[in-house]
């Protein structure tokens, strides 16, 4: 039996009957790390010894007759802007190498608690701030469909990892797509739960008003098993939600479209949208109304504004964010020649320790937040955040759930539009609209686009506070699109090649 | 035409404690005039009276009881630095000789 070829909850059910251990299922999963991610490139760091210690803990006490947390025993990667205590944490930055923090944030507290094997970190675009991984500076990650393409980012290492079988689970995190739109490119599921539904204490934050931590995974079940085990109240962020949001393992468990109306988002479909992915998007439409669901068309004009208005709040948020970045406390501290003062020490550590995009970023924030463009750029950023909202809830009054493709092409070709940061920052379309929102959203596997045979996505968009509706509705346009297939979107993908 | 030029560039790295070259001032005059440029529609697209919105899920302040909680010890708070002494971040000089 190939055990990384289980979904998270065979390999559970696997733990618990006895069919296998922990340590064997954490060790089958370090052996395909070993095997494929030499060119793949999915992790920055691997914990083979700390992994294989709580398995071999969880096999210990499953052997005594102890209780167990639900998800013991079973591996998971994690995204590298999370802190972990006992590992570094780069972000995918120079200016954080080596650094090993001193706390756990509170998703990987809540990971170890429930005593899953934390197999290693993985990579993203420096500090998040990039959708195809290629500005980490510790190299881009791979594409396990076409290791010539972007798996899409920030969080291309969480969605690679999981892609080609190196984790059954992982952790990403969400601030204008970074979970969504990887899981677009890698054919796997993401979702970015309502804003604060999950703790960010710990997270490295790029944009505090935009970021989420959520789950990543090779279907709906498994996402919803993770999503309930990171969701929850923290005192620790006072962004946290203080009220349960329900269980999404129940929610996709009682899947229904019965009554469900679905909205089509006029602004997020034909020009600009790959033809193969408005195929598939439109057969999934049927698909929804087969199994009992109104399709009716939704209006958001002002979604036309939300890459510009996103593109001012970041980098506001973003400049700040990284001012912490100085060379004190932790990470790089590069002392020019002779007797500098400490602002000559930052300049020049920052000019070294950070790559391109962050400096375009925080520049760029440092313009939108300068006094006398105030009001013109942020302010007007903020009041279109506004209308996307009033636009939102417009939206939500005539349907359950809105629908989109999650992006607006496949995976294309590393190295492009690196320079044309404008293009770059298209790909982001369909998924920025939540984060400035807030709403929780769901990326879909969605069958493969005919002119290329790589990946499609659908992405499932709810009010604030429903996340449970994207797990009822993904789980019963799971089950139909496997039903037209006869087999996983994921069993379509090509075995990836070690040394390829 | 942007009012980005390679001296508000200069200005803005300056500001944010980041040392540019020649070539990142080119490049990044002319990307940032673009980004700029784009954004310019959004101060037409809320003429009229929208209120702002810097959060997403409005929250009132939140508090806790003030009660001493388990923090970091001064070694563990010390140990990502560059560089420390007798407890405390050691920096380069704040003032020039000047």
């Amino acid at each position: 039996m190939n055990l990384v070829k289980l979904t998270a909850v065979e390999q559970l059910e696997g733990l618990r009957s006895g069919a296998f251990t922990s340590v064997e299922l954490t060790q089958a999963h370090l052996d395909r790390i070993a095997s494929v991610d030499g060119v793949v490139h999915a992790f920055l760091h691997v914990n083979a010894s700390g992994a294989l210690a709580t398995a071999a803990e969880v096999d210990r006490k499953r052997a005594a007759g102890e209780t167990l947390p639900a998800l013991a025993g079973l591996p998971i990667a994690v995204k590298d802007n999370l802190t972990t205590i006992d590992e570094p944490t780069t972000a995918g930055s120079k200016i954080l190498e080596g650094w090993v923090p001193p706390y756990d944030s509170t998703v990987v507290s809540k990971l170890r608690a429930e005593m899953m094997p934390i197999l290693g970190k993985t990579n993203l675009d420096e500090f998040a701030m990039g959708s195809t991984t290629q500005f980490s500076a510790y190299g881009p990650t791979s594409n396990p469909w076409s290791l010539d393409r972007i798996p899409g980012g920030s969080g291309g290492g969480s969605a690679a990892a999981v892609g080609a079988y190196m984790a059954p689970l992982a952790i990403g995190s969400d601030t204008g797509g970074s979970i969504r739109y990887p899981a677009a490119m890698t054919g796997t599921v993401g979702t970015k739960p309502t804003y604060g539904a999950v703790s960010r204490y710990g997270l490295i934050a790029l944009g505090s008003s935009l970021d989420q931590i959520g789950p990543v995974a090779r279907n709906v079940q498994d996402a919803a098993l993770l999503h309930d085990v990171i969701a929850g109240h923290d005192e620790r962020d006072s962004t946290s939600l203080p009220e349960d949001l329900g269980s999404m393992v129940a929610a996709a468990s009682n899947g229904s479209l019965a009554g469900v109306k679905v909205g089509v988002i006029k602004e997020l479909s034909g020009s600009g949208f790959q033809a193969g992915i408005s195929a598939r998007f439109q057969e999934s439409l049927e698909l929804l109304k087969a199994a009992g669901a109104e399709i009716v068309e939704v209006s958001c004009p002002s979604f036309q504004y939300a890459i510009a208005a996103y593109y001012l709040i970041l980098p506001a948020e973003a400049s700040s964010n990284l001012a912490k970045f100085d060379s004190v406390r932790f990470g790089m501290r590069v002392t020019p020649e002779g007797n500098p003062t400490i602002e000559r020490v930052m300049a020049a550590t920052r000019e070294a320790g950070f790559g391109p995009e962050v400096k375009r970023r925080i520049i760029l924030g440092t313009y939108a937040l300068s006094s006398g463009y105030y009001d013109d750029y942020y302010g007007s950023a903020q009041k279109v955040r506004t209308l996307i909202q009033r636009d939102f809830d417009a939206a939500f009054a005539k349907a359950d759930v809105l629908v989109s493709p999650t992006a607006p092409t496949t995976a294309f070709k590393l190295g492009e539009k690196i320079e044309d940061p404008l293009a770059m920052y298209l790909n982001d379309i369909a998924t920025i609209p939540a984060n400035l929102a807030g709403i929780p959203g769901l990326s879909l596997p969605n069958g493969l686009a005919d002119e290329d045979g790589l990946p499609s996505s659908i992405q499932l968009l709810a009010p604030a506070r429903a996340d449970q509706r994207l797990y009822s509705v993904g789980a019963v346009l799971e089950k139909a699109h496997e039903n037209v297939w006869g087999k996983r979107m994921i069993d379509f993908a090509p075995e990836v090649k070690a040394g390829a | 035409m942007s009012e980005i030029t390679p001296e508000v560039v200069r200005h803005l790295a300056g500001l944010a404690r980041i040392d540019v070259t020649d070539a990142e001032v080119d490049r990044f005059t002319e990307q940032l005039g673009l980004i700029v440029d784009s954004a310019a529609t959004l101060k037409a697209a809320v003429a009229g009276d929208v209120p702002a919105t810097s959060h997403p899920i409005p929250m009132k302040n939140v508090y806790r009881e003030d009660v001493v909680l388990e923090s970091l010890s001064q070694e563990a708070a010390l140990s990502g630095s560059a560089d420390s002494e007798s407890g405390r971040f050691r920096v380069a000089a704040i003032l020039d000789e000047e």
